[in-house]
Parts: structure tokens; C-alpha cells; sequence
């Protein structure tokens, strides 16, 4: 295939769907489906057969809309009217919503209710990553090109030489999105400087903090914009091998990513001579088999290369030595899904969102104690009294606001004090947390915060290899003295022997996984020392969550 | 290879380009206190034991796994680094059973004589008490997992001098164990040579020779050294 045949794809594929006088699209992320989506798209497909010459009306699947607690999600799209998104749909209320659109051509009155465009849950979203993904079909590449799919790669075969391409990233500003936010294009070009016969590019999929799913909602609902970021790193910095590392939990985005792939091949966008250049890629998937510790960049290595999941001290760098000792660049997903915008649209279009040093749109997984839950698309910068007030809509049952975790077990909580804070990677490091992933959990009064460093410090120690005596063997200890601190058993002296820990893991831990583990425990020390307190002098939970003794 | 000037500890050293900080530190006569690193083995890093201050850099280094770098300004042994030396200590302590009154190595353990030098005669951490397996069936040697340190010191040896690869490790955190093979018993193993490195290279008395009695066993960790010179450089020191 060439530029002009990618062009004449996209335009069948509009032209196709240009022919429907009316299409359901149902969400057809996990979030969705484990709501009941697979069942209400059957019911739709079955309502439709038969009616209006059925061949005018299209039933079919798209990626994540956002609202995920609200699932599952149809869009009805009519030309000329508006569009309805149904939420909470069954099957029992699919025939309803069929009949009225295609008999009469209104929304249907009794099924529960609508989402709405205009609530500020969308208007303050900035949708750059996911701007395509609720009218793509994960699963059909003729979709993700009607929507200008690679038509990036394209610019950079032709109209880029390598070094441009990393030139380009270098102005957008693009950082890493997988949580240490190193600057991309700086990344892409010192893969491009080191010396190597061989070279490759790795996309991490391997996301496991608690509450995140953001990297799994972009490969189920646009696996061919990471294809495409990754095609296009592959050109830059010199790789013909790819790999996507995509956690063990997650066989739906595998699926996808491998029809995506296949797809890809099959018409000459992924494989030999790519869009008619000299340039060659090809990718494969490797299915992690559930250690968090493989999302660590050396572990990943050893585990796509067969080895036991285990980092491996830095330096050397993966730009320098990494898979089978050639330069290897490591990439989040969400950052290479960021790739396609940046170079179809100009690094310096990118970097007009976000703030100095952290630039574009970060994806966050809004969960917890807020109004709406769901998959979001924010500029760099938005405080994180909009994204909880405005975009989550508040905290239900008038509660309060008490703190929002971010980063993971990486990361650390940001109190009610500093709700006005912008979320970039410098004001959040600030306050002793991290942008990191994009996990993000709203906690109300009920929450305790010496039960909630528990729960992070319990997964780092599950979750630890076992290769170094600090991560190892300090996770547990400090894991038992929140334990005695929580069970009322603890003295003024336990605090200062956690402090402590805290202080070694974070010193001497092999790697992040262990040097970032106290996290959760320094920054809720840091801004509710109070609740601590009370644990251990008056034996009493504030929030009344531990069970003290009489 | 061109050579690079340092600093250790205030006085000027100078080194060959690339050549691991561990090793030039020692050279130097100071005892940096190390568990999982072995001459002639490949380097871990996992025990932690060996990290130094280097000026300019947040994050302390673990010495075995650092090259030295020109101008490096290297502190071995500030109060802070005593502390978390000790504290590792005690962690690996409290982590597993470590009786020294009733081990065969008792008076020549590495972890012991680490104990007697941070003065650890008590321990600050609650210890686990895991009820961990000991395999006897192997007709020379025992693994006791209550005295493990997971250094990783036998499955390096039986992979890289011993090149049989039977040991290696399952599990992870601190349930991480030495196995054999796909975790069989030690006497069922296919691949055992009963060449006994691992015994000769293990700090404590997790691996030994049957039959020997309580605190008469001394173990050549020297081994591996010697082998690797012995096939590379065609030198036998006995």
C-alpha cells in the first residue's frame, strides 16, 4: 500500500459509513462489557435485523467514551440530528431505543436516561489520545484510517528524515507517560546515537497500579495509534523489531493488538517496505504472566527475552544496552499513542497544551469516592480541583473532600489543602507525590490513611521480586508495623522505626519498584501525621476504619 | 586502557576505565562489607551491602555494579551508610530462622561474622519465623532454607562455573526459594553433578556437607575465583 491507497482506504471507509441513516456504537471496552455491553450489543444486532431494510443501519463496536461507571454506553448517530448517548443500558430496553429512532425518530423516552455532551465531565477534557477512540472499531483498520490513522507514518516516511522525526518530538515536549516523565524526543534520539547492528522498540503495557486502566483502555480501543507511534519510533531511531508487553490481565487488549496487527500486515503497514518506502518493522506481542514488577523497563527486558521478571541495576540504560545487549527504546503506550498527533499535526501544535515543562494531555483513571468515575483526557496544568469538582462532579453524598492518591504504590496522596495544585510532574513531586501512570483515586472522610498506606505498602511487598534485601525484606516489616499502628498496638517508637525504613528502601532499593514503596507511607506521615498520631497516643481511628482495642 | 583518577573516602585513587568501583575500593584496603557479591562470579547487586555515597547524585550506588567514572567522589562508610549497613542486617535476620547456636557454621558464617561487626545483638524488627522446608535427600549435601540469604551465590556458580544451570530460584519477595530443577527434591535432580560449589560458595549454612559436625566446617568461597583463572589465565594457585 501506498500514500495515495491509504487515502482512497479512508475515503471508501467514510463513504461507507456516510450510508447509514443510523448506527449504534456500542463502547466496547472491558469496562463496558463487564456491565453487560456484549449481551446489549447482541440484543441490538437481533432488533435491527429486519428493520428499515436493515442494510441502511449499522450496529458496531468502538472504544472507551469516558463515563465508564455508567456503562453500558450507545451512541446513536443519525445524520442531521443529534446524537444520544444511552447509559446503563439492558438488553430489556434495546428493543425501545430501536424503535425510537428508527420508527420515529426520537430519543426514547423511558430508558433510564442519557449522557450529556455538554456536562463539564466532557467540556473540560481535552481529548488529543483518545479524541478518536469512540468512533473507532478496535477491531476493523479501515475505521482507524477513515479517522487519518496512519497517515502520520506516512508524513514520516516521506516527508521526515529520522532525525526530524526526533526533532519533532523534542518541540512538542512530549514526556514519558508511564510515570518518570524523561523527555521522549531526548529518549528517541540517544536510541538513534548509540551504536548498535540491531535496535529495538518496546511498548509498555504492562500497567498495574491499583486503580489505573489507562493504558489498557488505549490498546482495547485503538490499538493500531500504538502500532502506528511505535512504526513511527522504529523509523526514527533506526529499529526493524518491535514488541508490545502487554500484561498478563489484559487478553482482551492482546486480541486486539494481535488483529490489529495481523490487519496491519495484511495491508502493508506493518512488515517489509512499509507504505512502499525502504523501511521495514514488524511487531509481536509478549503477554506478561502478572508480576507488577515486569512494568520496571530491565525486568521487562528479561521477561520479553524468556529470563525470570527480575530488574537489573542501571546503568546501562536501555538506549545503550538493552534487549540482547542492542539499544532498546522503552516507551509507555499512552506515549507512543501520543506519537501520531505530534507528527501529523507539528510538535509545536502538541506543546500549546499543559504548562513550561510538562507539555500536551495526560490520561487519568478517575476512581474512588467522586460523582463520575471514568477514563479521562486532561491538558498538563488542570488543577486537581477540576478534575475532581468539575469533571467527577464532586463527592457523593456531600461528603468531603480528604485527599486524592496518585502514582500507584509509587506515589503518594495530595490533601484538600492543595486542591488548587496543577498537575504537572514538578508541582506534584513538590507535595511528595507523582503524575505517575494516571491513576488517580478520590478519598472522602471515610477513608483512613493509615489503613490506605497499608493497602499500597501490602502491594509492594507482594508484589516485590525478592532480588534485593530491602525491597524484599523491609516491605514486610514495614507492612507489620502499619499493621500494629492500625491494631492500636503501636508506640511512638514504631513511627520513627517505619520513618526509618522508609528512609532505607528509598536509599538503597535496587529499583523504582523498592525506592518508591514508602511513598504512599512518607506522604501520608507528611500531611496526616495527625492520624497516625491518634493511632498510636489515643489508640483511636479517626476515620473509624481500624478496629481498636477497648 | 586509560586510566581514570578518583576520589575514595578523601584520598586520591587512580583506576583502570571501566573497572567496577567494588574492586578498586578494596584495593584500597577498606572492607566494604559485601554478601551476594563473590570474585569470579557474575555481579547481583541484591544485597545492598556494598552501596557507597557518590557526590552529586541523590541515589547511593551500589559499588559491585558501578564503574568507576573520572573526578568520582566516593564516601564508603559515613554514619548513614553504618546505619543502613545494620539495618540490612537485621532485615536479612529477622527474614528467615538463623540459629547460630546449632548451625554447622557457627563461628565462620559471613552473615554472622556481618552481625559481630555492626554489633547487631539484638534484633529491632519482628521477626518472620517462616516455616521454610530442609532438603536431605541428596546423598552429600543438605539445603537448609531456614538459614538462606537469597544471594544467589550457588545458582551463579552451578550456571556459570559449574555450567549445569540445576539450581536457580522460584517465588518471589520473600518467598522466594533456591530450587532445583523445576523444584524437586535435590537427590531426584537430573541435572546435579554433585560437584558441590554451591556448598563451597554459600555464606551461611544453608548449603553443607553432610555428617560434618557443628561449627567445623570451613567453606572455600575462593572457588570460582580460582577455577575461572585457572581455565582463563591457565593458573592453578592451591
Amino acid at each position: 500500500m501506498n500514500r495515495e491507497e491509504l487515502e482512497s482506504l479512508a475515503l471508501g471507509e467514510r463513504e461507507r459509513a456516510s450510508r447509514f441513516s443510523c448506527r449504534f456504537l456500542c463502547c466496547a471496552g472491558t469496562p463496558c462489557l463487564s456491565a453487560g455491553g456484549a449481551a446489549v450489543r447482541k440484543a441490538l444486532e437481533k432488533a435491527v435485523e429486519g428493520k428499515n431494510g436493515n442494510s441502511s443501519v449499522e450496529v458496531m463496536g468502538t472504544g472507551c467514551v469516558g463515563p465508564c461507571s455508567r456503562g453500558p454506553l450507545v451512541t446513536v448517530v443519525t445524520p442531521g440530528e443529534e446524537e444520544h448517548t444511552y447509559e446503563k443500558v439492558t438488553p430489556q430496553a434495546v428493543p425501545e431505543i430501536v424503535e425510537a429512532h428508527l420508527e420515529k425518530g426520537v430519543e426514547a423516552a423511558s430508558v433510564p436516561s442519557t449522557v450529556s455532551r455538554d456536562s463539564s465531565f466532557f467540556t473540560k477534557q481535552q481529548k488529543i489520545v483518545l479524541e478518536t477512540s469512540e468512533r473507532i472499531d478496535p477491531e476493523r483498520l479501515e475505521s482507524y484510517v477513515a479517522q487519518g490513522g496512519y497517515s502520520a507514518l506516512a508524513r514520516a516516511l516521506e516527508d521526515m528524515t529520522p532525525e526530524e522525526v526526533c526533532e519533532e518530538l523534542v518541540t512538542s515536549g512530549l514526556r514519558g507517560r508511564g510515570g518518570a516523565g524523561y523527555p521522549t524526543g531526548i529518549k528517541w534520539k540517544q536510541v538513534r546515537g548509540a551504536q548498535g547492528e540491531r535496535k529495538f522498540v518496546v511498548a509498555n503495557g504492562d500497567e498495574g497500579d491499583p486503580g489505573a486502566y489507562m493504558d489498557r483502555t488505549l490498546m482495547e480501543s485503538d490499538p493500531h495509534r500504538i502500532l502506528e507511534g511505535m512504526a513511527i519510533a522504529a523509523y526514527a531511531v533506526g529499529a526493524e523489531q518491535g514488541f508490545v508487553y502487554v500484561r498478563g490481565e489484559y487478553p482482551l487488549a492482546a486480541e486486539r493488538l494481535g488483529k490489529a496487527i495481523r490487519a496491519a500486515e495484511r495491508q502493508g503497514l506493518l512488515g517489509d517496505d512499509i507504505l512502499g518506502s525502504s523501511f521495514s518493522f514488524r511487531i509481536r506481542i509478549r503477554m506478561g504472566a502478572g508480576a507488577f514488577v515486569c512494568g520496571e523497563e530491565t525486568a521487562l527486558m528479561a521477561s520479553i527475552m524468556g529470563r525470570r521478571g527480575q530488574p537489573v541495576p542501571r546503568p546501562p540504560y536501555p538506549a545503550q544496552r538493552g534487549l540482547w545487549n542492542a539499544p532498546t527504546l522503552i516507551n509507555n503506550v499512552e506515549t507512543f499513542g501520543s506519537v501520531p498527533p505530534v507528527i501529523s499535526r507539528g510538535g509545536d501544535w502538541y506543546s500549546r497544551w499543559g504548562t513550561d515543562k510538562s507539555k500536551g494531555t495526560k490520561i487519568f483513571a478517575l476512581a474512588g469516592k467522586v460523582c463520575q468515575t471514568g477514563l479521562i483526557e486532561v491538558p498538563m496544568g488542570i488543577t486537581l480541583r477540576e478534575i475532581v469538582f468539575d469533571i467527577g462532579g464532586g463527592i457523593p453524598g456531600g461528603g468531603a473532600f480528604k485527599a486524592a492518591q496518585t502514582g500507584g504504590p509509587s506515589g503518594g496522596c495530595i490533601p484538600a489543602s492543595h486542591l488548587d495544585t496543577p498537575m504537572d510532574y514538578e508541582s506534584l513531586q513538590e507535595l511528595g507525590s507523582i503524575i505517575g501512570s494516571g491513576g488517580l483515586i478520590v478519598m472522602d472522610e471515610s477513608s483512613c490513611m493509615v489503613d490506605v498506606a497499608r493497602f499500597f505498602m501490602e502491594f509492594c511487598m507482594d508484589e516485590s521480586c525478592g532480588k534485593c534485601t530491602p525491597c524484599r525484606s523491609g516491605t514486610v516489616q514495614m507492612v507489620r508495623l502499619l499493621e500494629k499502628i492500625k491494631g492500636g498496638r503501636a508506640s511512638a517508637h514504631d513511627l520513627e522505626k517505619l520513618e526509618e525504613l522508609c528512609e532505607l528502601l528509598k536509599a538503597t532499593s535496587l529499583c523504582g519498584l523498592g525506592q518508591t514503596a514508602p511513598n504512599p507511607v512518607l506522604s501520608t506521615i507528611r500531611h496526616f501525621r495527625h492520624e497516625y498520631e491518634a493511632h498510636i497516643e489515643d489508640r483511636h481511628c479517626p476515620a473509624g476504619v481500624c478496629s481498636m482495642p477497648h | 586502557m586509560a586510566e581514570v583518577t578518583l576520589t575514595i573516602d578523601n584520598e586520591k585513587v587512580s583506576a583502570r576505565e571501566g573497572q567496577n568501583l567494588l574492586q578498586v575500593i578494596r584495593e584500597q584496603g577498606i572492607d566494604l562489607p559485601t554478601l551476594c557479591h563473590l570474585d569470579g562470579l557474575s555481579e547481583r547487586g541484591g544485597c545492598r551491602l556494598c552501596v557507597v555515597e557518590v557526590e552529586g547524585s541523590s541515589r547511593l550506588a551500589a559499588s559491585c555494579v558501578t564503574a568507576v567514572r573520572e573526578d568520582m567522589r566516593v564516601t564508603t562508610a559515613s554514619d548513614r551508610l553504618l546505619r543502613y549497613r545494620r539495618m540490612l542486617v537485621e532485615l536479612l535476620f529477622a527474614e528467615r530462622n538463623h540459629v547460630c547456636s546449632v548451625c554447622v557454621m557457627n563461628g565462620n558464617c559471613e552473615l554472622q561474622s556481618l552481625a559481630t561487626r555492626f554489633g547487631v545483638d539484638h534484633l529491632r524488627y519482628e521477626p518472620l519465623y517462616p516455616r521454610l522446608p530442609t532438603d536431605a535427600s541428596h546423598e552429600k549435601y543438605t539445603i537448609d532454607h531456614n538459614r538462606c540469604v537469597l544471594c544467589a551465590r550457588c545458582v551463579r556458580v552451578c550456571d556459570e562455573v559449574e555450567g549445569v544451570h540445576t539450581l536457580d530460584i522460584m517465588g518471589r519477595g520473600v518467598s522466594s526459594r533456591i530450587i532445583n530443577d523445576l523444584n524437586q527434591p535435590w537427590r531426584a535432580s537430573r541435572t546435579c553433578t554433585a560437584c558441590g560449589k554451591c556448598v563451597q560458595v554459600c555464606p551461611t549454612g544453608a548449603l553443607y556437607i553432610k555428617e560434618t559436625l557443628s561449627a567445623h566446617v570451613e567453606k572455600r568461597p575462593d572457588l570460582p575465583r580460582r577455577i575461572v583463572d585457572a581455565r582463563k589465565k591457565r593458573v592453578w594457585n592451591s
